[in-house]
């Protein structure tokens, strides 16, 4: 019989499944990110080396140093990090729930609900009262509300979520690209740049309020992510093994919707992540769903990843880190694709 | 079962008429009715023989074509990827022609209207064609899933790019917005005569393929087992679903929407048969497409809404809507 | 009061009724088999016994409580269900199939305990799928895939346990095998099961208590001897048979008459009513 690698304490009466491989692309992930995110404090008009970065973050090194790392740089890498973690995290729920690896939140509306409220806001004129932050998190909350109550019909199923948020993303689109189409040529420049995902504007004031909420969501979806493994045998078999399933995907919905929403609203949303990494993460820890926690882990490699290649590759130019991170996930996933021996996945 | 079918194609049809004579007869100028046919006929005042001949009727034909082009690509790529979200758009062809647009302007410097149009084609089946590659290689050949996330990564791929030329020549955003926006207006009779090609043999080579696409639904093994040569089947209808989408995406810009929601319409009317369906989505969807165009230029007039946006909100809700009624058939 | 217990039930899908108005008590500790011809509601009335379908009227009693009522992870302590077709994730392995079989007994912080391990290890010798636990259950065959899945519900280690039709996609002998598991679980474990069968010979043979079903009514239920009766078979499944006595296990025999299969004088009638 196959012996699963395991952790038992008989007081406390505690006990954990040990998955080799999971547990080692985890690990590698987030060294992986942990590298990146001080790698990409290194870059700058001030160069530092690694070395000078990490005793900065020690609190070590020199004061000027220190200004550099903490007030300068550390707010771009960690609402790099954070909004990498949450966009594959929201992924993996959004594909488990729907048993669908294409119903990532950029497919199903909620990404460009957020858009339009943000467009809608820089082209109308509104925006500069409210802020891009709040539109885009009251956009995709929006997006997300509509979607669920649209979908409710004496309970709603993954099937039905998916199609009804694909409608409202069109809907989204369609005002978006109005929107576009009738704003002045600057506005439209700003409009894009924020569409395709961007950390050129990082500040403590937009990491903070993505720290709070991802404080409490992340731990949410982790603990009551056990009903994704039964959620994935489908609903009846879910409600036969006593998984909630109406509340269990609201709840997971909702979580997914808000790391999504608070991501969203600080970098905007950036291309290919939340479908990409969990994918990534399934593929290279063999396992059959997108592991939650490797999928947050795989999206903050993606996006500081991303973020170091965009600005490396035209030194000078602000280049959005959307623009790297759909051009570096889309090949590395088509290589797991087409690398991968047994055809496709649903998960 | 077979008569509510003919019946219901017959009344389409019958809305379809309504709304072409409908759309050569409404715009900025209105010209009543009774007019329309004699000058289509050449029997009718100078100015509105010259309107109708010049704006409106190329205009309509083009809804006609694109309209039946999207529905037609939108039933194929449903079947071959047996998903409910495959919407043409999913090859990858959107994005191709944005990317082929935003090149075309910004690297080559393209400045006509033929011009755009070329390069949003180029584009479109060069990515179709790079997708399919790509949704193939490996052990198990193109199944449904690796055919989707290809796409879906090529079209990630493609408007990363787009999206980063844009912001660099401010000059092919200015071009990519508008187009984005999808409309039939602007446009002559040259583009419709040089469309049409293209779309005929689009439209033969998809509605030759319904009986194989039937067995398909039963899945890949049964479909070898009734004898279809499953491989030539998904190239057929991925050349077909290239040059009906490919043609009538760089015309009129992504509006694929019509491509998804109409086949699951047609659907819902006429049962899975793809005999039925293909025929159906054909009609239905010039249908929606003429009418969101009339509608867009009636409700922002004197200007007009383009006839994109009119469909995502006349189209939406009804998917929507539909989506709620019944349970579709998961595919 | 313990065990499971329907009272005027009233099952529909949409506006569609299937069952109008049906009360039942499942027998403690023995097999019931539910037939009928197809559509008949077997499957519509298993699925609300297991709470997968809210009944528009009646109740559902589970252990003198109602079903609806209860946290739906204390059912599934007391209940397991095998549905129709059920469908993995591709890539799953049996291991990792079983293993969730357990999911109502563990917890965040307990999600493998020694019982756990025992219960699964015990399903998997039980199915004879112990040298296929590593294998991908999308690449199994259909019987071994079936049983990866009643491995699963035997993990749960239910007292009470829903199957339907878990001979369907299996061959002969591996319907016999499953068939004798659920006898095992039975009678070595005292679980009470309550399964949906196609074949009458089957759950003559394997039934305790047959409960017979005919557009969404029970015409009669009671054991297999007493029960089985060419009257019975014809008013529910619309067919003339003779029944003889099962050379192997003594339980009745169901042999369906044909128009093309004359024998020792007795004259099949034609039917006209096809």
């Amino acid at each position: 019989m196959a012996a699963l690698t395991t952790v038992r304490l008989t007081t406390p009466p505690v006990s954990w499944v040990v998955r080799p491989r999971l547990l080692a692309v985890s690990v590698a992930l987030c060294c992986a990110g942990f590298l990146l995110f001080c790698l990409g404090m290194t870059v700058g008009d001030y160069p530092l080396s690694l070395g000078q970065v990490l005793a900065a973050l020690v609190s070590e090194g020199s004061y000027y140093d220190q200004v550099v790392v903490y007030d300068w740089r550390m707010p771009r890498a960690l609402v790099g990090l954070l909004v990498g973690i949450a966009f594959g995290m929201a992924g993996a729920l959004f594909q488990t729930i729907t048993r669908n690896p294409l119903a990532s939140p950029d497919v199903i509306g909620i990404s460009a609900g957020a858009t339009t409220a943000v467009v809608a806001g820089i082209v109308l004129g509104f925006g500069a009262g409210i802020g891009t932050q709040t539109l885009g998190l009251a956009g995709g909350v929006g997006a997300a509300l509509t979607i669920y109550l649209l979908a409710w019909r004496r309970g709603t199923t993954g099937y039905r979520i998916v199609l009804v948020g694909v409608g409202v993303a069109w809907m989204c689109t369609s005002a978006t690209g109005y929107l576009l189409a009738r704003a002045k040529l600057h506005e439209a420049q700003a409009v894009v740049g924020w569409m395709v995902g961007n950390l050129n504007d990082a500040t403590w004031g937009r990491v903070v309020p993505l720290l709070v909420s991802m404080a409490v969501l992340v731990p949410i979806a982790v603990v009551l992510g056990g009903w994704l493994r039964t959620l994935s045998l489908g609903d009846d078999v879910a409600v036969g093994l006593g998984t909630p399933v109406q509340q269990a995907r609201l709840v997971l919905l909702l979580s997914g919707v808000g790391l999504v929403a608070f991501g969203t609203a600080a970098a905007g949303p950036v291309a290919f992540v939340a479908l990409s990494a969990p994918q990534i993460a399934k593929r290279l820890a063999g396992w059959p769903v997108p592991p939650l926690v490797t999928s947050g882990f795989a999206g903050a490699v993606i996006v500081l990843g991303g973020d170091l290649v965009a600005r490396s590759i035209l030194p000078g130019t602000q280049l959005p880190v959307g623009v790297v991170t759909g051009a570096l996930g889309a090949p590395f996933l088509l290589w797991l694709l087409t690398r991968a021996n047994r055809a496709g996945s649903g998960g | 079962m077979r008569g509510t079918r003919v019946r219901l194609l017959a009344v389409s049809l019958a809305v379809l008429l309504v709304l072409c004579v409908l759309s050569l007869a409404i715009g900025t100028r209105f010209v009543p009715p009774n007019d329309v046919l004699p000058a289509l006929f050449g029997h009718g005042a100078g100015d509105i023989e010259a309107l109708i001949w010049g704006v409106r009727l190329p205009r309509t034909l083009l809804a006609l074509l694109v309209g039946a082009a999207l529905g037609l690509a939108g039933a194929v790529m449903q079947a071959l990827t047996r998903n409910p979200l495959g919407d043409p758009g999913l090859l990858g062809i959107s994005a191709g022609a944005a990317f082929g647009i935003v090149v075309a302007v910004a690297a080559l410097g393209v400045t006509s209207l033929y011009g755009y149009l070329g390069a949003a084609f180029v584009g479109a089946a060069i990515a179709s064609a790079v997708v399919y590659v790509l949704g193939s290689a490996g052990r198990g050949g193109a199944t449904p899933v690796k055919l989707a996330l290809a796409g879906v990564a090529i079209t990630a791929l493609l408007t990363s790019l787009t999206s980063g030329l844009t912001l660099v020549y401010p000059e092919a955003l200015n071009r990519y917005r508008f187009w984005a926006a999808g409309s039939l207006a602007g446009q002559d009779s040259g583009v419709v005569v040089r469309a049409l090609p293209f779309l005929l043999v689009g439209i033969v080579l998809a509605l030759a393929m319904a009986g194989a696409l039937n067995s398909l639904s039963l899945g890949d093994d049964v479909a070898v087992a009734l004898g279809r040569r499953v491989r030539l089947v998904r190239v057929q209808g991925v050349v077909a679903i290239t040059l009906l989408t490919g043609v009538a995406v760089a015309v009129v810009g992504p509006i694929v929407f019509l491509g998804l929601v109409v086949p699951h319409v047609a659907r819902a009317v006429t049962g899975p048969d793809q005999r039925w369906l293909m025929p159906f989505a054909m009609v239905l969807a010039p249908v929606l497409l003429l009418a969101a165009d009339i509608v867009g230029r009636v409700i922002a007039r004197p200007g007009e809404t383009e006839v994109g946006i009119v469909v995502a909100f006349v189209g939406a809700p009804f998917f929507i809507a539909l989506v709620r009624r019944r349970r579709l058939a998961e595919l | 009061m313990t065990g499971l217990r329907a009272d005027g039930l009233r099952l529909a899908y949409d506006d569609r009724v299937v069952v109008p108005d049906l009360s039942l008590t499942v027998p403690e500790g023995r097999i019931s088999v539910i037939v009928g011809a197809n559509a008949c509601g077997k499957s519509t009335l298993l699925r609300a016994l297991a709470r997968l379908l809210t009944p528009k009227a009646g109740s559902v009693h589970l252990d003198g409580r109602s079903i609806h009522g209860m946290p739906t992870r204390d059912v599934a302590r007391r209940l397991g269900i095998l549905p129709q077709a059920p469908v993995a994730p591709e890539g799953l392995t049996v291991i990792d199939l079983v293993t969730r079989g357990r999911s109502p007994h563990q917890s965040w912080w307990r999600q493998w305990s020694s019982a756990d391990e025992t219960a699964v290890t015990g399903a998997l010798r039980a199915t004879g799928l112990t040298d296929l636990a590593d294998r991908p259950v999308d690449e199994l065959s259909g019987g071994q895939r079936q049983r990866a899945w009643i491995a699963m519900a035997v993990a749960q280690e239910t007292p009470v346990l829903l199957l339907d039709e878990p001979t369907t996609f299996l061959d002969l002998a591996h319907q016999i095998d499953v068939l004798d598991l659920v006898v095992d679980l039975n009678r070595h474990q005292g679980r009470t099961v309550v399964m949906v069968l196609h074949d009458l010979n089957q759950a003559c043979r394997y039934a305790d208590h047959v409960i017979a079903m005919k557009a969404g009514r029970i015409v009669t239920h009671g054991t297999p001897a007493d029960v089985v009766t060419p009257d019975l078979v014809s008013e529910v499944f619309d067919v003339t048979c003779q029944i003889a006595t099962d050379p192997v296990s003594g339980t009745p025999l169901v042999i369906p008459t044909s128009r093309h299969h004359v024998h020792n004088g007795q004259e099949s009638p034609v039917r006209t009513d096809a």
